[in-house]
Parts: structure tokens; C-alpha cells; sequence
């Protein structure tokens, strides 16, 4: 689905923010990406869909070779990529509505855009993902007036209205409290699972994210320094992405919940949204 | 335990140099000083001049709106014709420049050139570019039309492209990573971000528009500045004055209905 090959990012300031990194997402799959502040997981996603644009090395999507397309190439190829912000990036000043339909804008043309005429099945699709997402009594509010749990639901459903093949998720939960956090990570993941979506998720929060998702990759300075499942986190690999600390409180808690950990995870994914 | 009790602080000075602090404080003052005292006030004519002025502002009451009324109504449609043709085309051309104008939007020489387009704009004042026109084009509103709608330009644009600038590029990132068009990246990331405002400085726009039609009519653009200024070069200083508290009239409307408009708006 995604690979990422010898992908490297050095910012005109002089600062290596991917090192050579290769890594390859298979279909469906949701994959977390955890690191310390500035380890380039940010830079990682931006340069999947080329916001931001690698210095060298190869991103393919299924058949496509992102970096070797043009411009216009390059928009239909975004379209096939959904992306989550951190500060929900929603237009403000829009409504629920026009957000998430400006999930459609690389499908449709300028002036029916720009007049607000998207095709019907692209209005039905929007009904429907706000329905799913829980918004279904927001639709003509502005952007601005929801909570921030709400927020990111639109951000999430204007992602889904590309038909995106792999979602790119940008710490999507670092401006929201625990309760919601966790709601959110939960949709993302269920989502995810409905539609076989792939998905790579830029996470903080190392406990949340091994709750939700099938497999980690630790980045520290640039490169993978761990890849495999949620529960290989031991305090040895934390220490190898984030630095030295007394990790003793995480890696009890992962101990004891050993063994019961997939029913509790399914339990959780099953609980539904509130 | 706390071995420096009785330490005490200051804010560090902005200038921290303590001989190149006093050297322009006392520069300053040295100089304004001076200044102050080569103005040559003469208190005798100012004392002459006082009767004048009292003889002159009694000669605008009581306003005559009466007598050259036909006048001053052409002048004054002539003004707000002006105004509004010379403010919608300004912003009509002012917002691609505008756009063009803004760094994180245009490419590098499309920006060089907007920015090139406003400088000159700007350079002028009204009064200067109405003379030209009206070179140009001769005496009328046309010269006066084309005079403020080229001033607009320069106004607008900038402030335009400078909020531009200034929006969140959280929310445009996002528009660009659906795949969006540059067209449709400008109208969804960018216009909802820069709409309030951009009504609130055509407003604002109109608003100077007007004030402006008074003065250049005053060198041949037409309109209410025209006049006013045969008003008074025919000695009949209570038409003038009614012009005069038209024009008040009509720019307080302007303000207190824009100020309620923007405030709608935001």
C-alpha cells in the first residue's frame, strides 16, 4: 500500500529531520508513529503526501511514485490521502458542511466548488459520514462554535469525503482531554477497520496509542530505531526512541494487563463512540 | 537560606548603553529645542489675524443650502457617483493584487510585481494623481474617478495581501492536502480566513473615498470638492458651508453605518 524508501528531509536550515528511513504500511493497517518531540514524525507524514517535499528517497502509494509526480499529478494523487491535524485545521469560518465537503474539492471543479453545487452522491456521502461520526444535529453550525471533540470529528469526516486508500493522522488527539482522546483515537481506529483503510498516526501519548493500534514505529533523530507490535514496548525500547527515564510505571501496567490484552482492546474498539 | 534579601531590581533600560542612552535623550531634546525656536512665531499677525478668522466664520453662517442648491446637488450626486464606481473597480482590481502581493500565496516575480504595482500606488498622494489625470483627461469626474480608483488599489491591496500573510496556514495546509486546485485552495484556505476584514477595509475605503472626492475636486476632478471651491472663490461662504456640513453629514453616516456593518460581520 504505502512504501517509503531511503526517504530523507534536510530543511534549508541545515537540520536532518529524516534519515534514510524505509518503511512499508500494507493495506489496512494501522500503523502508530511514536517519538520524542522533533524526531521528524511530522516531517515523516508531511512528505508522504509531499506538503512538505523530501529531499531524496521514494514514497509510493499502491502503483503511484508520489515523488516523482508533477503537480497536477500530485493533487489526484493527495485525493487518495486523508489527513488529520493536531489543531483540527478546520476553516473556521466555514460551516460543518462546507468543511467536510472540501474533503471533495480535488474530485469536483472550481465553480462548482466555488458556488457550493458538489454532486449529489458527494452531498449524500457527507450526510452520511457526519451521521457516523456523530455530528448529524451540526451541519450548518461554523466550525468555530464546536468543542474541540467535535472539531476533530469534522476533521475526520472531511478526510473520509476524499475516499482516501490510507490516512495520514498528525497527533490527533494532542489538544483534546484524555476521555475525548481516547473517543477519537477509537473512531479513527474503527473507521480504519470499516473501510480497510491504512492509516499512519503520529501519536504522543505511547499508552494510548499501544490501545489502538496493531503496530508501532519509533522514530528518534530521523530514524526507525523500533518496529513491531504494541506490547514490544518494554522500558529497553523507550528508552532507545525517547531517551533515558524510569519507564518501571508504563511497563508494570503493560505486565499486568498481559494476556487479557486483546479482549480488553476489543472490548474497547466495541464500546462504540459516546 | 536566603543570603540576598534586600537585593533590589530594576527593569533592564531598553538602551543599554548608559552614555549612548543620555547621548539621545539629550539629542532629542537639544534638537526640538532648536527647532522649536526657528518656527519664527510671530504673535503680532497671529494677534491680526484673529478678527479675520472670526469675520471669516461669521461669513459662514447662517448655511444657505438654498440659492446654489442645483449646484451642490450635482456635485454632491457627482461625489457619490464617484465614490462608489471608483471603490467597487478598485476592489475589483485590488484583490488579485492583493493576492499576488501576499508571500505565502505567489510565486516569488508575481510578488515582486504586485508589490511593485502597490509601491507606486502608494507613493502618490490623491491630490497629486488627480492633477495628472486631470492633464490627462481633462476637468470632470472621469479624472476623479480614475484618480480613486487607482488609489484604492494601493491601499487595499496591501492591507489585503498583509492579512494574507498573517492567516493561520494550519487551515490552508489542510485545504492543499485534499488535492484542492489553487483556485479552489484560494476559496476555501484563504478568502473565509481574509473575508471580514477585506469587507471592513472596502468599507473603510468608500468611506476615505468620499472625503477624498471633496479634496481633488478642488483641483478639477469634479464633484463636491468642485463645488465647494467655486463656492468660496465667488465669496459665498454660506453655500460653502453647506456643502461643508453635507460632507460632515454624509462621512459620519459612512462611519457609524460601516462600524455596524463590521461589526455584523466578523
Amino acid at each position: 500500500m504505502l512504501r517509503i524508501e531511503g526517504l530523507t528531509k534536510r530543511y534549508r536550515t541545515g537540520d536532518l529531520a529524516l534519515d534514510k528511513v524505509d518503511l512499508e504500511v500494507p493495506g489496512g493497517q494501522v500503523m502508530a508513529l511514536i517519538g520524542p518531540s522533533g524526531a521528524g514524525k511530522s516531517t515523516l507524514i508531511r512528505c508522504v503526501n509531499r506538503l512538505v517535499e523530501p529531499s531524496a528517497g521514494r514514497v509510493r502509494l499502491g502503483d503511484t511514485e508520489i515523488t516523482g509526480l508533477s503537480r497536477r499529478e500530485l493533487r489526484r494523487a493527495r485525493r487518495r490521502m486523508g489527513m488529520i491535524f493536531q489543531e483540527f485545521a478546520l476553516v473556521e469560518r466555514l460551516t460543518v458542511m462546507e468543511n467536510v465537503l472540501s474533503g471533495q474539492l480535488g474530485h469536483v471543479g472550481f465553480w462548482r466548488s466555488y458556488l457550493r453545487r458538489f454532486p449529489q452522491p458527494a452531498v449524500d456521502a457527507a450526510y452520511q459520514t457526519l451521521e457516523r461520526v456523530g455530528l448529524a444535529d451540526q451541519i450548518d453550525k461554523r466550525a468555530d462554535a464546536l468543542s474541540g471533540g467535535q472539531r476533530q470529528r469534522v476533521g475526520i469526516a472531511r478526510a473520509l469525503l476524499q475516499q482516501p486508500e490510507i490516512l495520514l493522522v498528525d497527533e490527533p488527539t494532542a489538544s483534546l482531554d484524555p476521555k475525548t482522546s481516547r473517543q477519537i483515537m477509537r473512531l479513527i481506529c474503527e473507521l480504519c477497520a470499516e473501510r480497510h483503510l491504512a492509516a499512519v498516526i503520529n501519536i504522543h501519548d505511547v499508552q494510548l496509542a499501544q490501545l489502538f493500534v496493531q503496530r508501532v514505529v519509533g522514530l528518534r533523530a530521523g530514524q526507525v530505531v523500533f518496529d513491531g507490535p504494541p506490547s514490544g514496548l518494554n522500558p529497553e525500547v523507550l528508552t532507545r526512541i525517547y531517551g533515558e527515564e524510569d519507564w518501571t510505571t508504563a511497563a508494570t501496567r503493560r505486565k499486568g494487563t498481559d494476556g487479557g490484552d486483546d479482549d480488553a482492546l476489543d472490548e474497547e474498539r466495541m464500546a462504540g463512540i459516546v | 537560606m536566603i543570603a540576598i534579601a534586600g537585593q533590589r531590581w530594576r527593569r533592564p533600560p531598553l538602551i543599554a548603553d548608559v552614555r549612548l542612552r543620555w547621548a539621545l535623550i539629550v539629542g532629542a531634546l537639544v534638537y526640538l529645542t532648536l527647532a522649536l525656536a526657528s518656527l519664527e512665531v510671530n504673535w503680532n499677525r497671529i494677534a491680526e489675524g484673529l478678527p479675520r478668522a472670526l469675520r471669516f466664520i461669521a461669513a459662514f453662517f447662517p448655511p444657505d443650502f438654498v440659492s446654489r442648491w442645483g449646484d451642490i446637488y450635482e456635485g454632491l450626486l457627482e461625489s457619490l457617483t464617484m465614490t462608489v464606481t471608483s471603490t467597487v473597480v478598485g476592489i475589483a482590481i485590488s484583490v488579485p493584487i492583493g493576492i499576488g502581493a501576499a508571500r505565502n500565496v505567489a510565486p516569488w516575480w508575481i510578488y515582486v510585481s504586485c508589490r511593485g504595482i502597490i509601491a507606486i500606488s502608494r507613493s502618490f498622494q490623491e491630490v497629486i494623481i488627480a492633477i495628472l489625470f486631470v492633464a490627462l483627461f481633462g476637468f470632470g469626474p472621469l479624472a476623479g474617478f480614475l484618480t480613486l480608483s487607482f488609489a484604492t488599489i494601493g491601499f487595499l491591496s496591501k492591507l489585503l495581501a498583509e492579512d494574507i500573510e498573517d492567516i493561520d496556514p494550519g487551515q490552508a495546509e489542510a485545504i492543499r492536502a485534499t488535492g484542492a486546485s489553487w483556485l479552489q485552495w484560494i476559496n476555501y484556505g484563504i478568502q473565509p480566513q481574509v473575508m471580514p476584514r477585506l469587507i471592513g477595509l472596502s468599507l473603510y475605503r468608500l468611506d476615505i473615498n468620499f472625503r477624498e472626492s471633496a479634496v481633488i475636486g478642488i483641483v478639477g476632478a469634479g464633484g463636491i470638492g468642485a463645488t465647494l471651491n467655486t463656492a468660496i472663490d465667488r465669496y459665498e461662504f454660506d453655500s460653502a458651508a453647506a456643502v461643508l456640513l453635507i460632507i460632515i453629514v454624509i462621512v459620519m453616516f459612512a462611519e457609524y453605518s460601516s462600524s455596524w456593518i463590521r461589526g455584523k460581520v466578523q
